[in-house]
């Protein structure tokens, strides 16, 4: 489906100048996949109806159920329009879920202290990975990768088991139900709304933005225009951390225990949602609402093949890879317009 | 440094580091397990911790041997793990069709559909990376997320078993007292160096990843290359695919080869060849898969919680990665390591460029 949307926009973009503009423009990307979401929303109403997929609380449950790939997916954001990569995102959620299940089961600690002690640690973690990015000059690919380790490795050193959370107000958060007419959000999916809307306006209405997406665009010239560029970047992988840590405590709280295997594998579906939004991997363009329409897009890949019944979870897998390889294609195209 | 020119030449080997860790992280092993190096001669297999070492690491070895091409044009390649398992899972899932498993017929064609099935994989990275232009990263990240969900879909989700001796050869066999797998090994490792070393195929690699355009500019089809290595990797992938499942008897498109690509990059890394392609060193990435092996063994035999394997593992990729960062040792160790840089290095010097860039692990 995604690669009959995208193949012909590459192939007969060439004579027409009008196509051409069309590529140019740098809002395209998005404007697929919202589409691309809407014509999947479409068809899984028009498939399911009788099954109850038109309920509002359908909708709604895909915020709910990928909350955290959101916030996480919003964090890895900020680092790919910057131009780099954060691999550590998956192993910085599991992390917080078994921190958090350690401190509160296991040392009793009340979570008021907990949320800032795990927000925090994500933070410095992404702080240390950004330092020695920008001030080693070490790719941010090796240096996020020994993240991963090193924090998947801590999961284990915490415990080897995973830490059910027994804690009343840990359930009764998660069990909060905020009605919106017929249907209810959960905190966690109010939490990440509010981490993309506070993305929104930093990206677009901050000179913090302005810097991200400059340092993205061409790191050289960002430091001729006399840019903090090595701040910026440090800020853009502490802001990463901070979101993964986020990620983790909405984890937590969805699923109610620390593992230290919780969210193996969790960087490469937030790279993918980044990717699918529309943002481009060299960094510099895109926008941070793609992001939102990327997640929902494999969520509702999830749903759907859910509703469907007969197909098994490794669909999942193929269908964003499937999805993956076609808005790379896009992008591809509209970057080779763009030189030309 | 006032050292004989002889000790230096030593320190300045691209090799000596690498192999300096592995001495050091074997004989760490002495104290705890004494009769770690005493090799064992039962039911006419040798047996021995090396044995051991060499043996669960020969799927790495190969992994990490395609890999240093590739990185060495200046790519990455994300997807191996994925072709590790769409590999062992179809072999292995046209092997339990047969009627007779023992069959060598039936056993070479499972072979060649699942090595086709790798080097249908190499095509595509590389038609993706060359033809399309698209970052390596990204490229091959789409088989790593889409290739999982193809071995399980091949083998339903079930982890297939297989019970064929000629396959059990590959990954768990012995053949002249030795592990299989380690002539295996031996084999594309001799006939990569050959390849690279002794004709002109390095040099052409070295130099698409020194500058892709500036080869193509003096008439390397630097397309074809990058091509090339990337089925070359996806190939040595498909190879160490065939032995995790031979080894196990079975294919699980789950956990096969789950994180290979990592350490698989992280042994190249340790072996001198620097990411950011121009220059490689075979001899240095299967003695950086052999650390790998020995830290995991290592980790094991001393009696240090096995789950603190991966704080290890994260902990050499920092030091090494500082190491070789020339700002790093520019901070620590200041300038008077800078003012000495000029000295020729006994590394081949066919790289000038990328030297400067890349320096070996020589700081003490």
């Amino acid at each position: 489906m995604s690669t009959t949307t995208a193949r012909p926009k590459a192939a007969d973009s060439h004579p027409t100048s009008k196509a051409a503009r069309v590529l140019a423009d740098r809002r395209l990307p998005v404007m697929v996949t919202a589409a691309l979401f809407l014509v999947m929303y479409a068809a899984g109403l028009s498939r399911y109806q009788n099954y109850g997929f038109g309920e509002a609380q359908v909708f709604l449950n895909l915020f709910i159920d990928n909350s955290y790939l959101l916030v996480a997916a919003v964090g890895a954001t900020f680092v790919i329009l910057s131009g780099g990569i954060d691999l550590s995102v998956g192993s910085v959620i599991g992390f917080t879920t078994m921190f958090t299940a350690w401190l509160v089961e296991r040392q009793g600690l009340p979570l008021v202290l907990v949320i800032p002690l795990a927000l925090g640690v994500g933070a410095l973690g992404g702080f240390l990975m950004g330092y020695v990015i920008h001030n080693f000059e070490i790719q941010p690919f090796i240096v996020t990768l020994a993240g991963l380790f090193l924090y998947r490795g801590l999961c284990l050193v915490i415990s080897k088991e995973s830490i059910a959370i027994g804690d009343a107000s840990v359930s009764s958060m998660a069990q909060t139900q905020v009605s919106l007419g017929g249907a209810f959000l959960s905190i966690g999916a109010i939490v990440a709304l509010v981490v993309l809307a506070a993305a929104f306006y930093v990206l677009h209405y901050t000179r913090f933005g302005r810097r991200v997406y400059a340092v993205g665009g061409n790191e050289q010239s960002a430091l001729l225009m006399g840019l903090p560029q090595g701040g910026t970047k440090i800020s853009v992988y502490t802001v990463s951390g901070f979101c993964s840590a986020l990620a983790g405590l909405l984890f937590t709280l969805y699923i109610q225990s620390g593992d230290p295997l919780h969210a193996t594998g969790m960087e490469l579906d937030a790279i993918a949602a980044v990717v699918i939004g529309g943002t481009l991997l060299t960094g510099g363009s895109g926008f941070v609402i793609g992001t939102l329409f990327g997640v929902l897009v494999l969520g509702l890949i999830k749903s759907l093949i859910q509703f469907e019944g007969t197909l098994s979870s490794w669909w999942t897998k193929i269908a964003t890879g499937v999805l993956l390889c076609a808005f790379i294609l896009i992008q591809r195209a509209m970057t080779a317009r763009r030189k030309t | 440094m006032t050292t004989t020119p002889r000790w230096r030449a030593l320190t300045h080997h691209h090799l000596f580091w690498p192999v300096a860790v592995l001495v050091v992280l074997l004989l760490v092993n002495i104290p705890f397990t004494p009769d770690f190096f005493s090799i064992k001669m039962t039911d006419g297999h040798l047996y021995g911790s090396l044995v051991s070492i060499v043996l669960f690491g020969s799927p790495l070895i190969l992994v990490a041997v395609g890999m240093t091409l590739v990185i060495a044009t200046g790519g990455i390649d994300l997807s191996v793990g994925a072709v590790v398992a769409i590999t062992g899972a179809l072999t292995c899932a046209h092997l339990s069709e047969q009627a007779d498993q023992n069959a060598l017929s039936g056993v070479f064609t499972a072979l060649a559909i699942g090595l086709a099935a790798a080097v249908v994989c190499g095509l595509w990275n590389g038609f993706l990376v060359a033809r399309m232009g698209i970052q390596p990263i990204i490229a091959t990240l789409i088989i790593m997320v889409a290739g999982r969900g193809v071995a399980q879909l091949i083998t339903d989700g079930q982890i297939i078993t297989v019970s064929s001796e000629p396959y059990k050869l590959i990954g768990g066999g012995y053949w002249l007292t030795l592990p299989f797998s380690i002539f295996v090994v031996l084999a594309v490792v001799a006939v990569t160096a050959l390849l690279t070393r002794r004709t002109a195929l390095g040099l052409l690699v070295e130099s698409v990843g020194g500058n892709a355009e500036a080869s193509r500019l003096v008439g390397i089809r630097s397309r074809r290359i990058k091509i090339m290595v990337y089925v070359f990797c996806a190939l040595c992938a498909g190879i160490a695919g065939l032995m995790i499942s031979s080894n196990t008897s079975a294919a699980d498109g789950n956990n096969a080869g789950l994180w290979i690509e990592l350490d698989a990059i992280l042994a190249v890394v340790i072996g001198g060849t620097a990411l950011t392609g121009g220059r490689f060193s075979i001899g240095g990435t299967v003695v950086g898969a052999l650390v790998i092996q020995t830290l995991t063994t290592t980790i094991y035999t001393i009696g240090v919680p096995t789950q603190t394997n991966l704080v290890f593992k994260a902990a050499v990729v920092i030091v090494v990665c500082l190491m070789q960062s020339p700002k790093f040792r520019a901070k620590v160790f200041g300038a008077k390591r800078a003012a000495q840089q000029p000295p020729a290095p006994a590394a081949p010097a066919d790289t000038a460029p990328t030297a400067d860039a890349a320096p070996k692990l020589e700081v003490s």
